[in-house]
């Protein structure tokens, strides 16, 4: 169950946007574009303070991310900001081409990724992104889990020097890591929980739950390893390949269509090398049901609940 | 306007024709290109690169360099024999088009000296021009950015969105062409999807617009010239070209969008070429 330490009154967005608009006050060059979505992504600060370092595009996703490329290939530190749903369907042509295929470090942030308006039906779903972007040379994946990992992101971001997109939910999610002191760098996996019998995995929002079905086994007797997977791409290969070989047995949890996201990822490398019986949980093959995210994790079985059943039911 | 020294446009004509020359020839030789835009739209790169931008193949990252962007990417022959002219990459390297795992592909890269984007899926030209001119603006520099788009290529949305986005952040700095050859791939463009009126459509999204002969050297450069730079408006040059221009067999026909010509075609075109040059040297 969750704890009132657990949980705190920021979302994940609001972080990204405090953290970016502090390093933006020190660094000129920092430029932040959006889509008429500076409400939605928390920028309504940084668009007051900076005036000369935000730079609002209508609604126009193709045309933001082409002229954020432009802005990125002049020296500027871009961040692009808006619906996750909208900048990887929309525009992803220009992720691919402009971003992607001509090498400009632009950060893409969509904020309310997955199911995170979830009552607003398929349009507003963006279950499909890790999938599609794991597929571009050069195109970097991230998914914070919490407050603390996003502010650490940030700071990472800010001189990368290759193009990102990051996810992050539209609530105020319970934090995963205890303060923002912690262990951060983009494509190292952090190891949250230790144990030999099986191995459970999660990216983005879904980590909380890991780690609580985690501990739950634990308390069974059951000796669950908890792994953060917070960047998609460039992929730790190392904890995969560690966690086959010292645990057998492998549970992707992921706020993403069961095609080609994490448990995809993870599945290339273990099958190809150490094959373990796995469980890939996520959304299958349909259009989500609407309702709240909360609900939705429910239905489809990423929340604490339903990871320590199929746990349960894989170590039997 | 400014008065051009007719030997400074002779001189352009000249280099015209050379690229010109390069761009049958390299096309012949990997049997594959797009040589009738390509051929269009020759004199207008050779005006910018040759005279109008501020450029330099020894540093071509300079800071501010002014930019060209080529939207039309499948134009590369031309773009490329013009960078190998202007001295950005080597001639030998630009006889490598068309070979296995050539620096130069079919469409333009960043891996070449010289090229700001990769480009090749239309309609991403102006945005990309857009955020370079809007950096210009916020660091105050002086550089220009001029993005060269096909006339088949204004189906695309997205050029729309940055054409309004250029007149509302005033991008005085930013030069759109478009290579009004007429002609695409399926045919003339009006048939296709009409395109007309051009001039007013682009007025109305508060560009500046100039009309001008798109093969015609002194014409050009009079128009590049004649734009008014810190006005507060964007500028759009609707260059008039044929499709295929200087090779006679070639020009207005559809189907040399992506011809390849055979041996006795290309001997005539380079004929018609040596002789035009030649021409122009004696005058």
């Amino acid at each position: 169950m969750m704890t009132t330490k657990d949980i705190n009154a920021i979302p994940c967005r609001k972080m990204f946007t405090d953290t970016l608009l502090e390093s933006a006050k020190q660094d000129r060059d920092i430029v932040a574009v959006t889509t008429d979505a500076r409400g939605s992504v928390t920028l309504g600060a940084f668009a007051n303070e900076l005036p000369a370092q935000f730079v609002e595009m209508g609604i126009a996703e193709q045309n933001a991310v082409g002229v954020s490329a432009g802005l990125a290939s002049a020296g500027k530190k871009v961040f692009v900001c808006g619906p996750a749903c909208f900048y990887v369907a929309r525009s992803l042509e220009q992720v691919k081409v402009d971003l992607a295929y001509s090498a400009n470090p632009v950060k893409i942030l969509g904020v309310s990724g997955g199911v995170s308006y979830g009552a607003l039906g398929a349009t507003h779903h963006s279950l499909h992104d890790i999938a599609v972007l794991r597929t571009f040379p050069g195109m970097h994946i991230v998914l914070p889990c919490d407050i603390y990992q996003t502010k650490r992101l940030v700071q990472e971001l800010i001189d990368y020097p290759y193009p990102v997109y990051i996810r992050v939910g539209r609530n105020a999610v319970p934090n995963v890591y205890e303060n923002e002191n912690i262990e951060f760098k983009i494509g190292k996996a952090n190891l949250l929980l230790d144990g030999n019998d099986l191995t459970i995995i999660g990216t983005g929002e879904t980590v909380y739950h890991c780690l609580q079905a985690g501990k739950r086994l634990h308390e069974q007797g059951i000796s669950a390893r908890v792994i953060d997977m917070h960047t998609l791409k460039p992929f730790d290969r190392e904890i995969v390949l560690k966690a086959a070989q010292e645990t057998g047995r492998i549970i992707t949890v992921e706020e993403h269509s069961i095609y080609g996201g994490l448990g995809s990822a993870v599945a290339e490398i273990v099958s190809q090398s150490i094959p373990v019986p796995m469980r890939i949980l996520g959304i299958p093959d349909e259009n989500a049901i609407t309702g709240t995210s909360q609900q939705i994790f429910k239905h489809y079985g990423i929340e604490s609940e339903g990871i320590f059943a199929a746990a349960l039911a894989m170590c039997k | 306007m400014i008065e051009v020294n007719q030997d400074k446009i002779k001189a352009l004509k000249i280099q015209a024709e050379k690229i010109r020359r390069r761009v049958v020839e390299i096309v012949y030789s990997a049997k594959s290109g797009h040589i009738g835009g390509s051929l269009s739209s020759v004199d207008i790169e050779t005006a910018l690169y040759f005279h109008i931008m501020n450029i330099d193949p020894k540093n071509p990252t300079m800071e501010n360099r002014d930019r060209f962007i080529l939207s039309k990417g499948h134009s590369v022959e031309a773009l490329y024999s013009v960078l190998s002219a202007a001295g950005f990459i080597e001639d030998k390297v630009l006889d490598t088009y068309g070979q296995l795992n050539s620096v130069l592909a079919g469409h333009p890269t960043r891996k070449v000296s010289g090229i700001e984007l990769n480009s090749g899926a239309l309609g991403h030209g102006l945005p990309v021009g857009v955020g370079m001119s809007m950096a210009a603006k916020m660091d105050k520099k002086p550089y220009h950015t001029f993005v060269l788009m096909g006339d088949g290529e204004q189906g695309e949305g997205s050029i729309y969105e940055a054409a309004m986005s250029a007149s509302h952040y005033k991008l005085d700095n930013l030069v759109a062409i478009i290579d009004r050859n007429k002609l695409q791939i399926s045919g003339k463009t009006e048939d296709v999807m009409s395109l007309e009126p051009m001039r007013e459509r682009w007025e109305s999204f508060g560009w500046d617009v100039i009309d001008v002969e798109g093969n015609d050297m002194e014409a050009l450069v009079d128009a590049f010239e004649s734009i008014q730079y810190g006005e507060g408006k964007p500028t759009l040059l609707i260059a008039h070209t044929t499709k295929g221009c200087g090779v006679s067999y070639m020009e207005k026909i559809p189907k040399w969008h992506h011809g390849v010509p055979n041996d006795t075609q290309y001997e005539q075109a380079i004929r018609e070429i040596n002789e035009r040059i030649k021409r122009l040297n004696e005058e």
